[in-house]
């Protein structure tokens, strides 16, 4: 769905500090003639360095022995494939591309689990523009890897100690970076997220997955899936991978949230030990869009939780949202265990490691699959190496029974 | 009906911000009081949001350690109702908390502004909401006779002026410079050309962010300012007296110290200026 006035029904909008309204003014304008109207050939150029720098198409694949347990055809989208791991280079190589046409010279990211720092790290080393990336002090603790691959790309990537430490302080925090620098400097939001035109903007950089998807499976199984499974945190693999469904009625779309270790809130300490915005939230602002959110009975917003730190964050895409409510795309989420559980039997059964937050979409694979038709597409959104520490870590404690035993290893491990 | 206008009357305002409930609730209301004594023409009070995205660390901080001391909405208006001030009273917020307010049966924000005007609130700056997400709390405000003030950034220029013109009332919230609240030891020079591209506006232009003492002040009002807001420079005062285990009085007397300074350094501002065509 296209947005003209930048809402999504009554989601998305513009809920910004005034300083940054021009900026926002300024970016509508360039989405609108640069990738919309493909002014200056920018669409060409993207789809060029999508392919050259990014690695574009990703493959289709047939999941041989997945297939086989469930007893229907599951077809794997293997964004893990593209430069970096992850979807996320498809959206951060189109917003650093359109800094450059817009003469802007810095560029600011958030992250949470670190691939979308990484991608704009990668990006920006790419195009030769300073980038400097927010984190979270807890997430940079979950995810080194990924602070130092954004670190070798050129990146400086800045600690966000208040709160909690994930992803909504360091979404706050670039957001005032932002409103300090709004003249020389593009904020490239990792998400579907923000104020208008981003979350149609990154959807439409996203969409490329599903393009592909479709063409592919069109060509290698000759129909369109049943059911398209992606997980959903804030949502950008989730709206890339359902952009181009989201017309043929037969398809089914699932979004897979972070169930956490329970559905439940703690209203008292205001905390939702889930990132499950889609199924569980309420209407409420948040960071620049009226959306679903994880949010006390007042307003406040609700420290949120999941094992993944990517689907950490208590809102969601605005677009999602609408999606939900009208009954196009079902919200569904797994717990903790389950994700981790999955992350081992993809490892081991079809030799793809994939990322915490790609776990829950196959989690719920696992628990549904007689519901989902005969053919099921899952958007492999990236892949696992990110998440090794964390998961050996969680795996242990949580006693996950497919695991493989580490026990003679760990001292050499940590 | 608000009662702001009358507090641009007579020379210039003095509007000074804290966080509601920043340390604590008895607390915050002594520091309140102070401040009109020390000459406070309006006073903002923050009802604390945990996403403070315009806001600099020092009102962050003390944003976590009024919602870690259990301020909420409904405390917040407990807290207007008790306080013993005569001064015109501004709620400034996020748009999420206004929305948010009573009941679920879509009767947003309207429950909020209802509420505000009952307990004796006179207007709102809410720094998320930009004029174009405004209508339906302008409505509410309408419905209630309070202001709603907007901010214009330095970066607000053309039809965006223009907008926000139509909608501004009580004051409009210049702010000096880009970038998020705190106290500077420096006066932006933004402030003279923001204050000279609203120079035809016929509401009260308050300037705020990064004012910290009387000689900014001074400087501000004497370059055209109606009003100076100052929240950071005060923050500061509580934020010590918090770290230091000062009393409340002896923080409510600094704020109050503080408060003089620059009141007195708005009105030396004033009386420098030359006379304007429409005020003589």
């Amino acid at each position: 769905m296209s947005t003209s006035d930048g809402k999504f029904g009554r989601y998305g909008g513009q809920y910004v500090p005034e300083a940054l309204m021009p900026a926002i003014e300024e970016l509508e304008d360039a989405y609108e003639r640069y990738v919309l109207n493909n002014e200056d050939g920018f669409m060409d150029e993207f789809r060029q360095r999508l392919r050259d720098f990014g690695g574009r198409p990703t493959p289709t694949q047939y999941a041989e022995r997945l297939s086989e347990r469930y007893g229907r055809d599951v077809y794997m989208k293997r964004e893990d494939l593209v430069h970096g791991g992850a979807h996320k280079l498809n959206n951060a190589l189109g917003q650093v591309l359109l800094a450059k046409y817009m003469g802007k010279d810095r560029i600011i990211a958030e992250t949470g689990a670190g691939q979308h720092g990484t991608a704009t790290a990668m990006a920006c080393a790419h195009l030769d523009f300073d980038c400097e990336v927010y984190m979270g002090e807890r997430d940079i603790n979950r995810q080194r890897p990924n602070v130092f691959r954004m670190k070798i790309n050129g990146a400086e990537v800045n600690p966000v100690t208040v709160g909690r430490g994930t992803l909504k302080e360091a979404i706050s925090e670039t957001m005032r970076d932002w409103a300090t620098n709004v003249e020389d400097t593009h904020y490239v939001i990792g998400s579907v997220v923000g104020p208008h035109p981003f979350p149609a903007m990154v959807r439409d950089f996203q969409s490329v997955i599903s393009e592909e998807a479709r063409e592919q499976m069109r060509e290698r199984a000759g129909t369109l899936p049943d059911s398209v499974l992606a997980c959903a945190g804030g949502g950008s693999n989730t709206m890339g991978a359902f952009a181009e469904f989201v017309d043929d009625d037969g398809v089914d779309l699932y979004a897979v949230e972070a169930g956490g270790s329970s559905l439940s809130v703690d209203e008292e300490k205001g905390v939702a030990p889930n990132s499950a915005s889609l199924s569980t939230g309420g209407e409420g602002v948040l960071h620049g869009a009226r959306t679903k959110l994880l949010q006390d009975r007042d307003g406040q917003i609700m420290e949120s939780h999941s094992v993944s730190s990517g689907l950490d964050y208590a809102g969601v895409g605005p677009e999602l949202a609408y999606l939900v409510d009208e009954e196009r795309v079902t919200p569904v989420n797994v717990d903790d265990d389950g994700a981790l559980e999955a992350f081992h039997r993809l490892s081991r059964m079809e030799g793809v490691i994939p990322a915490l937050e790609t776990a829950h979409a196959f989690a719920y694979l696992e628990d549904e699959h007689g519901n989902l038709g005969e053919t099921v597409l899952v958007n492999v959104s990236g892949r696992g190496d990110k998440d090794l520490e964390s998961v050996i870590e969680e795996t242990e404690k949580r006693g996950i029974e497919n695991a493989p035993d580490m026990s003679m290893f760990s001292g050499g491990l940590r | 009906m608000s009662r702001i206008p009358e507090a641009f009357a007579d020379g210039p305002a003095f509007i000074p911000y804290l966080a509601v409930g920043d340390p604590d609730y008895e607390s915050s209301i002594e520091y309140v009081e102070a401040l009109e004594r020390g000459g406070a023409d309006v006073v903002e009070l923050g009802l604390p949001f945990s996403e403070p995205v315009a806001e600099g660390p020092t009102i962050q901080n003390a944003v976590v350690r009024a919602l870690e001391g259990g301020m909420t909405p409904t405390r917040f208006f407990e807290f207007v109702e008790e306080l013993d001030v005569d001064v015109p009273l501004v709620c400034m917020t996020y748009y999420n908390l206004i929305y948010r307010y009573g009941d679920d049966d879509g009767n947003r924000p309207r429950a909020f502004v209802e509420k505000a005007a009952e307990v004796g609130l006179d207007g709102f700056v809410v720094p998320d909401l930009p004029a174009e997400e405004a209508g339906p709390l302008r409505e509410a405000c309408d419905e209630f006779d309070l202001d709603l003030v907007f901010i214009v950034a330095p970066t607000t220029e053309g039809e965006r002026l223009e907008r926000i013109m139509e909608q501004v009332s009580g004051y409009v919230y210049v702010q000096a410079r880009l970038g998020v609240t705190g106290a500077r030891s420096d006066v932006s020079t933004q402030t003279d050309e923001s204050l000279a591209r609203l120079d035809e506006w016929d509401v009260p232009k308050a300037v705020g962010f990064g004012i910290k003492t009387g000689e900014h002040a001074e400087r501000i009002v004497a370059g055209g300012a109606d009003g100076i807001i100052v929240g950071s420079a005060l923050v500061d005062i509580v934020a010590e007296g918090h770290e230091n285990g000062d009393s409340a009085e002896t923080v409510a007397s600094r704020l109050e110290t503080k408060a003089r300074e620059l009141s007195e350094g708005a009105s030396r501002g004033f009386a420098q200026r030359p006379p304007h065509p429409e005020r003589t």
